[in-house]
C-alpha cells in the first residue's frame, strides 16, 4: 500500500514530464481507439449501404460487379434482366417485394436510377432505416424526379426546378442530351451517407420513355412522336431493368432462391446476397484500415517507449531515493514494485484520459462527419474490441516498465546502502 | 563457528572476512572482534576510502561477508534470508545517512513515518493507530527541533540540510530502535549545526535508551561518546591489486 502511494506521490512530484508523458500516452490512444471506432464505423456503414433487401438480381457476372453496379452505381452493367425474366421471379411464392432498378442514364455525372415505387417504401439503409424526404414527394407524373441529398445540395436544386437528364453514364454528353423530355424535381431525400445521396431517381416508365428513339445507342428523331403530352398516352411498360432488389417472406428460403435464380434456365441471371458480398468487397479494400491501425499502434508503441525512457533517465538521480527506502527496510523487489506501479499509473491515467478524450470528440464532430462524409460514427459504450486495446495499452506498458523496474532492482541491490560509481 | 548469543551485546562482529566481488585481486576487509554493548554510544573514526561504508553495510545487513559471524541485538543475522534481514533492519535499526536522507517528494512528517509502513513492530511502538504515530513523529520532530507544524508539512525537498539531517534524525529513532546507524550524519553542517544536531541527537538517545554507532572522519566531536573506536585498530583492510596465478 504505501509504495502504491509512494509511486503515486513520486509522480505527483514530476508533474510537468509525467502530465507530458500521460498526454502522449493518452493522445496515442486517443488515436488507436478512434482509428478502430472509424474502422467498425466504415465498415458497417459500408455493409448495411443496404439492408432489409435479401437479394440483388441481376444479369450473370461477378457477385462484387453486380454490388458495385446496382447497389454503389460504379461502373456498368454488362446486360439486362429481360422484363419476362422480373415477371417469372415476381410471381414466386418465396418473393415478397421487389426493386427494379434501371442505369444507364445521368444527369452532370450523377447516377439516374430508373425505379418503382416500391423504392421509397421498401429500401432500407444502415440499421433498416427507410428513405425519408426532406421535401416533397415521390414521383406521381411521368416526368417526376427525387434527388439524392447530394445532388440537390450540389446542383442546388429545388422543388419544380428542371432538369434534362443525359444518355450514358460520363460526365460531358454534349449532343447526347434527352433535352427533349425534360423532368421536374418532385422530392429531395434526406441525407442517408449512402449512394443513394448521389442518385436521380426516375420512374421506370420513365426510362422507357426517355428512350423511344434511342434503340440504336444514338438518338433518331421520329417526328414529332416523342412529345411529352404522346408519351404520356403511350405504353410504356418496362421491357428490362439492370437488377432487382429482392425481399423474401422468410429468410429461410434465401439459399433455395438463390438456387432458383442462378439455375434460372431462361436467361443467365445470378443472386447475391448482398452481406456477403459486400464482406468480400471490404477484405479487398479493408486493407487500408489494417494499414491504419498498424500505424495508430506504431504511435502507441512510440508513446510507451517515451514513457520508458522518461522513467529511465529519472532512475539515476533517484539512486538516493532507493537506497533510503532499503535502510528503512524495503525489499528489493518493493522497490521493483514501486516503477513498475509508476508505469501502471501514468499508462492507466493516459489510457483513461485518452478514452474520455475520444468520446468528446466524438460527440462533437459526429454531426459534421455524418453531414460531410456520410460516416455514420455510432457512438455507443465501449465495445469489446475497444477494452480489450485499452487493456492492451495498459498490458503493454506494464511490461515495459519492467525494464526500468529490473533496473532499479538491480541498483537497489548493488547499492545496498551507498550509491557507488 | 562463534555463535552464542550475547544479551549485552548490540553488536557483535567476530572473524569476518569480507571481499567484494568474487576475484581475490579485489578489496578485502578482515575483522578479528568488535562489540558495541547495549546502550553503549561509539564512534568509528577512519580516513575517507578505508572500509568504513562497507562496515556498515555489513552490520545493517545488506553486504553478506563470505566469512564470520554479525551479531546484532543477539542475532545472527548471517543466518537469515535476505528478506529476513531486509525485515530485521526494518524493525530494528535506524540508519541515518551522511546527506540526502529524505525522499525528497514527501513531506517532512511523512519521511519521518516511512519506517513504520515497513516494519509493524516499530508502528506498534509508536503508537498503532494514525493519530498516535502522527503525533509521535510531530513530538520527534519538535524535539529535534523542527518545528513540526511549519516545517513538518513541508516538502523535505525544500528543507536545508541542517533541517534534513534533523528528520532524518526523527526518523531513525520514531518507533524506537535498538540501534541508531549513523554515517557520518554532520560532516556536512557547519559547526553551530553539528553542535545542535549532537546535543538533540544524544538527548533522544538518552531519552530511549538505544545504541549508537557513528562513523565519523572527525575526531573533535568524539568527546560525547562513550568509545572511540579507530577504524585501523579493529579492521585488517589490504587492497591486492596483482593478478592471482
Amino acid at each position: 500500500m504505501i509504495i502504491l502511494r509512494l509511486a503515486w506521490q513520486s509522480i505527483m512530484n514530476r508533474k510537468f514530464t509525467t502530465i507530458l508523458t500521460i498526454l502522449s500516452i493518452a493522445v496515442s490512444a486517443t488515436l488507436l481507439l478512434g482509428v478502430e471506432k472509424v474502422r467498425i464505423s466504415a465498415r458497417t456503414s459500408f455493409i448495411n449501404t443496404i439492408s432489409g433487401t435479401d437479394l440483388v438480381v441481376g444479369a450473370r457476372t461477378g457477385g462484387v460487379q453486380l454490388l458495385l453496379y446496382s447497389v454503389f452505381h460504379i461502373g456498368d452493367a454488362t446486360a439486362n434482366v429481360t422484363w419476362r425474366t422480373v415477371e417469372d421471379i415476381k410471381k414466386r411464392d418465396e418473393v415478397k417485394w421487389l426493386i427494379p432498378i434501371a442505369l444507364g442514364d445521368s444527369h452532370q455525372g450523377y447516377r439516374v436510377v430508373g425505379t418503382s415505387s416500391e423504392y421509397f417504401k421498401k429500401f432500407r439503409y444502415r440499421r433498416n432505416i427507410p428513405l425519408q424526404f426532406v421535401e416533397g414527394h415521390k414521383f406521381s407524373d411521368l416526368f417526376d424526379a427525387v434527388l439524392g441529398a447530394d445532388v440537390a445540395r450540389t446542383l442546388n436544386y429545388k422543388i419544380g426546378d428542371e432538369i434534362v437528364l443525359a444518355h450514358g453514364t460520363g460526365p460531358i454528353s454534349i449532343g447526347k442530351d434527352h433535352g427533349d423530355t425534360p423532368f421536374r424535381v418532385s422530392g429531395i431525400l434526406a441525407s442517408t451517407g449512402t449512394p443513394v445521396d448521389k442518385a436521380v431517381h426516375v420512374s421506370m416508365e420513365a426510362i422507357e420513355a426517355i428512350h423511344i428513339g434511342w434503340e440504336t445507342g444514338a438518338f433518331s428523331d421520329q417526328g414529332n412522336k416523342k412529345s411529352a403530352e404522346n408519351l404520356r398516352k403511350m405504353d410504356l411498360n418496362p421491357k428490362a431493368v439492370t437488377a432487382l432488389y429482392v425481399g423474401l417472406k422468410t429468410r429461410m428460403s434465401t439459399f433455395s432462391f438463390q438456387r432458383w435464380v442462378n439455375t434460372y434456365p431462361q436467361e443467365p441471371i445470378i443472386a447475391i446476397l448482398p452481406g456477403v458480398v459486400f464482406g468480400e468487397l471490404w477484405s479487398i479494400i479493408g486493407n487500408v484500415e489494417k494499414v491504419l491501425f498498424i500505424v495508430s499502434a506504431m504511435v502507441v508503441f512510440t508513446a510507451i517507449l517515451g514513457m520508458i525512457i522518461s522513467i529511465l533517465a529519472s532512475l539515476n538521480e533517484r539512486r538516493r531515493e532507493m537506497a533510503i527506502l532499503r535502510a528503512i527496510g524495503a525489499k528489493p523487489i518493493q522497490v521493483f514494485t514501486l516503477f513498475t506501479a509508476e508505469a501502471t499509473t501514468i499508462a492507466f491515467l493516459g489510457v483513461v484520459i485518452g478514452f474520455f478524450g475520444l468520446y468528446s470528440i466524438l460527440f462533437l464532430i459526429q454531426p459534421f462527419v455524418e453531414s460531410l462524409t456520410g460516416l455514420y460514427i455510432n457512438i455507443t459504450l465501449p465495445e469489446r474490441n475497444e477494452i480489450i486495446l485499452m487493456v492492451t495499452i495498459v498490458a503493454a506498458s506494464i511490461l515495459a516498465g519492467i525494464i526500468p523496474a529490473l533496473r532499479a532492482y538491480r541498483t537497489s541491490l548493488s547499492d545496498g546502502l551507498m550509491i557507488r560509481g | 563457528m562463534l555463535s552464542e548469543r550475547n544479551n549485552n551485546t548490540a553488536i557483535h562482529l567476530s572473524n569476518i572476512d569480507f571481499c567484494w566481488g568474487s576475484a581475490k585481486n579485489d578489496f578485502r576487509i578482515r575483522i578479528k572482534d568488535f562489540q558495541l554493548k547495549k546502550n553503549e554510544s561509539g564512534i568509528l573514526v577512519g580516513p575517507s576510502g578505508a572500509g568504513k561504508s562497507t562496515l556498515l553495510s555489513i552490520l545493517c545487513g545488506i553486504l553478506s561477508p563470505q566469512k564470520g559471524m554479525t551479531q546484532i541485538l543477539g542475532e545472527n543475522i548471517e543466518n537469515m534470508s535476505d528478506s529476513e534481514r531486509d525485515r530485521f533492519r526494518a524493525n530494528h535499526m535506524g540508519i541515518i545517512f551522511q546527506q540526502f536522507n529524505l525522499v525528497p517528494y514527501l513531506s517532512a512528517i511523512d519521511n519521518v513515518l516511512l519506517p513504520l509502513h515497513f516494519s509493524p513492530t516499530r508502528r506498534q511502538a509508536s503508537g498503532k493507530i494514525q493519530s498516535k504515530t502522527n503525533a509521535e513523529a510531530k513530538r520527534l520532530l519538535d524535539a529535534l527541533g523542527i518545528n513540526s507544524k511549519t516545517l513538518g508539512i513541508q516538502k523535505a525537498a525544500t528543507l536545508s540540510i541542517g533541517q534534513q539531517q534533523r528528520v532524518a534524525a526523527a526518523r531513525a529513532f520514531i518507533g524506537s530502535p535498538e540501534l541508531i546507524i549513523a554515517d557520518e550524519p554532520t560532516s556536512s553542517l557547519d559547526e553551530k549545526n553539528q553542535t545542535e544536531f549532537l546535543e538533540q541527537l544524544f538527548k533522544q538517545k538518552d531519552a530511549t535508551g538505544t545504541s549508537l554507532l557513528m562513523v565519523s572522519h572527525n575526531k573533535n566531536i568524539s568527546k560525547r561518546f562513550d568509545r572511540l573506536i579507530e577504524l585501523e585498530k579493529i579492521c585488517d583492510i589490504s587492497v591486492k591489486k596483482e593478478k592471482v596465478e
